[in-house]
């Protein structure tokens, strides 16, 4: 049970909100020993986006099986890092975890924050996606080839793309993509945007040629018939868009992936890494998951807490080398 | 065409009792989150999404359509009563509407903004049922550059608002975009004026500064002169509320035809919500006005046309949210996580799937307008005991109203401390003659200006007269310079009518 070391207004409130939740408890959910009150998911993005999305189905299902409320708590701004922040400083008693996403792997290559993913307890990866390569359905290029030819043989800046910030997720994307046309870095100009949104609007509305996004922020759009997907910068095609080729299939090597998962503060008890991971592995499979995942065009892949740190580490590493290439890195 | 089939469907769906129920328990609620400053539309629409998780589609959309467009009304209640405004949205209008209390017409001041609030609300549904393709069509043609020019039209608002004294308004609002520079730098993400301080990072947030800089003041004025001389009261006035709105309505149809297309319109572009609909409508009504002198001291006009317009943004603002998945305002992007949350991915095919959810939740829109009536007039009799509080219990109610609300929408106590420093900030400005709405106009337009400044900038290769050369941007860009040559002629010509009368007066 919960145990008031120090005293202040704020365990007073929450230790109340728990004892009123458990009274109305079924008998069986008591037994446990985590969670005996509600617990918080910090979110570092708003809401609405797709973390947050993702994030509010998980506290939803997690909720259905442990047997606690699960507060999804929005702690935005600054390109992530309030909220990534805040999931790291949280009280690791393991009522306060949150959803770390792929910008943990980056933000500190560019000197906005000093945390690494290694400053996080890892809980579980649940969603990867690859970005794809959209123009406007109006646009001349009808594929990935005629595109990278007609980039090829321009003059550098002539092109303009965007998706998200300078040095974002979607940025290094356009990068990658480049190097491995030979060309450099910054052959196509990066329009900074606020996120995917605003750029999928520019691209319509004929301000920019090409949007490197995930395929489930260029849907809306698609499924519209006002943009196309050229190309995915995945290892193999994806079942939700099967005429979409891949990078790789038209000679171009490269690939790249955004992911969302599940974190809390180091040194969590043991009991609360257990319950929330073994939860989360049975979330992931999940019918009603499977379907709100499919129906908005995200990918689902899990990795169990071990596997988690290991490929948020292998990010890292990878991150760093395309923010150092792109000349972005600090 | 919509098949009488879905429409019998949808309405079975939406005139069902636990609906009519829910919506008048979230309108209730809208009532109160509103009218209680610092609280906003916004923040009553995310502390419903919790209980919303639990519901059916349209009950869950039914409480949120009902709650926002109460709390949209109920901003001006506090704004009458206390000139406080109860919402950003209420904002522009509320010097008009307390001096309008203070003279004793506080039923006048009131029963128009209802009246109006419930017609332009109407409007904005009736729009957005009718044209939500053709105008998100319309909208999607704006780049970074036509974005541009409507901020600058936003910000050039400020000055002509704050007319009385151009110079301090400037001053006001260069700090307002002094203020919104702080944060990440939209260009590179670098981190400015943010002194290693993590919160700073997300920037000055919005809500929390309105809050201080609209109610730490009054309540600090309170405060100094809870034991001196008493504050001057509303005087409490008798009839009935709605007593004269019939030859309101009659004398400026044309008024709150213009506002509420405007407001609808300023409502489905995306980014712009209720607030900035009502600061645009009110600047526009002055500038046609036969009577621009009485702005800023109860204009009825003015409230007419800033209060309509307000409301029909909220319907305007679901247009781009239904139709592309893109928010008009900060409502509706929450509106969007709930959608995808209910299965109904925002987007064209919304209307084909499932048609008869949209339609249900066009009807809750109407009934909410319709039930609005008699729901605000019952939130303005109760709103009138506040009157009757002493001040000693109702300023400390009110801060405390303010703390949660900043602490609600950032979910830290940097928002308490934030609200308090611009709240200190607002009320030492204030007290020297600086308005405060162009601060808070700086703040929110701020970043967009640089944003859409620096994004076309670099589309463009660093050529300005990119700006003209898309022919909606050229036609913005030709608007605002026409607005501002305006302007600047009016000033050269009423300078030399002074110095005519001057050289006059010497003269005899």
């Amino acid at each position: 049970m919960t145990t008031f070391d120090t005293l202040n207004r704020r365990t007073v409130l929450k230790g109340a909100a728990g004892l009123g939740a458990l009274s109305l408890l079924p008998g069986s959910a008591l037994a446990a020993d985590y969670p005996t009150r509600p617990v918080e998911l910090i979110c570092p993005w708003s809401a609405g986006g797709g973390t947050d999305a993702t994030g509010r189905m998980i506290a939803a299902l997690l909720e259905k099986r442990l047997g606690q409320t699960f507060n999804v708590v929005n702690r935005t701004g600054g390109s992530g890092v309030v909220g990534h922040s805040a999931i790291a400083n949280a009280k690791n008693d393991g009522y306060a975890i949150g959803t770390v996403t792929v910008e943990i792997a980056m933000m500190h290559w560019v000197g906005l924050t000093d945390l690494t993913p290694a400053d996080y307890t890892p809980l579980g990866l649940y969603n990867a996606d690859n970005p794809g390569v959209t123009v406007s359905a109006n646009s001349e290029y009808k594929d990935i080839k005629a595109l990278s030819a007609a980039i090829k043989a321009s003059a550098p800046g002539t092109f303009k793309a965007s998706g998200t910030g300078q040095g974002g997720i979607w940025h290094l994307a356009l990068v990658g993509w480049m190097l491995a046309l030979g060309l450099a870095a910054n052959h196509v100009t990066w329009v900074p945007s606020e996120g995917s949104a605003p750029a999928m609007q520019d691209l319509v509305a004929g301000g920019i040629d090409i949007v490197t996004a995930s395929l489930a922020e260029t849907k809306a759009m698609v499924d519209a018939g006002r943009a196309v997907n050229l190309a995915l910068m995945g290892d193999e095609r994806v079942a939700s868009y099967p005429d979409v080729p891949t990078l790789k299939e038209n000679g171009m090597d490269f690939t790249l992936a955004t992911w969302r998962s599940i974190g809390g503060p180091l040194g969590m008890p043991q009991e609360a890494i257990d319950a929330v991971s073994a939860a989360l592995a049975e979330i992931v499979v999940d019918p009603e998951f499977v379907e709100f995942m499919s129906g908005r065009g995200f990918g689902i892949k899990y990795l169990a807490p071990a596997e988690h740190a290991a490929f948020m580490a292998q990010t890292d590493k990878v991150m760093g080398e395309a923010l150092a290439a792109a000349g972005l890195a600090t | 065409m919509i098949s009488l089939d879905v429409l019998s469907q949808a309405a079975s769906l939406a005139f069902s009792v636990q609906v009519i129920a829910i919506v008048i328990a979230a309108a209730a609620f809208g009532m109160f989150v509103g009218a209680m400053p610092g609280l906003t539309a916004t923040m009553a629409t995310a502390l419903l999404v919790p209980v919303t998780f639990f519901m059916d589609p349209v009950p869950a959309l039914a409480a949120i359509v009902a709650a926002s467009g109460m709390a949209i009304y109920a901003g001006d209640i506090p704004g009458a009563l206390l000139r406080m405004p109860g919402t950003p949205a209420s904002a522009a209008y509320v010097e008009d509407s307390h001096q309008l209390a203070l003279k004793g017409k506080l039923n006048l001041s009131l029963g128009v903004s209802l009246t109006v609030s419930s017609v332009g609300g109407l409007f904005g549904v009736v729009i957005l049922i009718l044209c939500a393709p053709v105008l998100a069509e319309f909208a999607l043609n704006f780049t970074s550059f036509e974005f541009f020019w409507l901020a600058t039209l936003g910000l050039s608002c400020a000055i002509f608002i704050a007319a009385r004294d151009p110079l301090k308004a400037a001053v006001s609002l260069f700090i307002g975009l002094a203020l919104s520079t702080v944060g990440l730098d939209p260009a590179s993400g670098h981190p400015r004026f943010t002194f290693g301080v993590v919160d700073l990072l997300a920037g000055v947030e919005f809500v929390p500064a309105m809050i201080g800089l609209f109610a730490i003041g009054e309540i600090l004025r309170g405060a100094i002169r809870l034991h001196s001389d008493p504050v001057p009261q509303v005087p409490p006035t008798r009839g009935p509320l709605f007593k004269g709105m019939g030859g309101i309505l009659r004398k400026y149809p044309r008024n709150i035809l213009r506002s509420s297309a405007l407001g609808t319109v300023i409502g489905a572009l995306p980014g712009s919500g209720a607030d900035i609909a009502a600061w645009m409508a009110y600047a526009v009504s002055k500038r046609f006005s036969k009577t621009p002198e009485e702005y800023g001291k109860g204009s009825v006009e003015g409230l007419v046309d800033a209060s309509s317009a307000n409301n029909a943004a909220v319907g305007g603002s679901w247009i781009p949210a239904l139709v592309f998945g893109i928010p008009g305002d900060s409502i509706t992007a929450i509106v969007i996580g709930v959608l995808y949350m209910k299965g109904m991915n925002p987007g064209p095919t919304v209307f084909l799937i499932n048609p008869q959810l949209i339609y249900a939740v066009f009807m809750i829109f109407i009934l909410t307008n319709i039930v609005m009536l008699p729901l605000g007039w019952a939130t303005v009799k109760v709103a009138r005991t506040v009157l009757s509080v002493p001040r000693r219990i109702l300023l400390p109610l009110v801060l405390t109203f303010c703390i949660v609300g900043s602490f609600a929408l950032t979910s830290s106590s940097f928002g308490i401390a934030l609200m308090l420093v611009i709240g200190l900030l607002g009320w030492v400005m204030e007290d020297n003659g600086f308005p405060m709405a162009p601060i808070i106009l700086g703040l929110i337009l701020g970043q967009l200006f640089e944003r859409t400044f620096v994004t076309s900038m670099i589309k463009a290769d660093g050529d300005l007269l990119a700006f003209f050369e898309r022919p909606i941007a050229a036609g913005l860009g030709v608007f605002v310079f026409l607005v501002w040559g305006g302007a600047l002629i009016g000033a050269v010509l009423a300078a030399r009518r002074r110095r005519m009368a001057a050289e006059m007066d010497a003269r005899l």
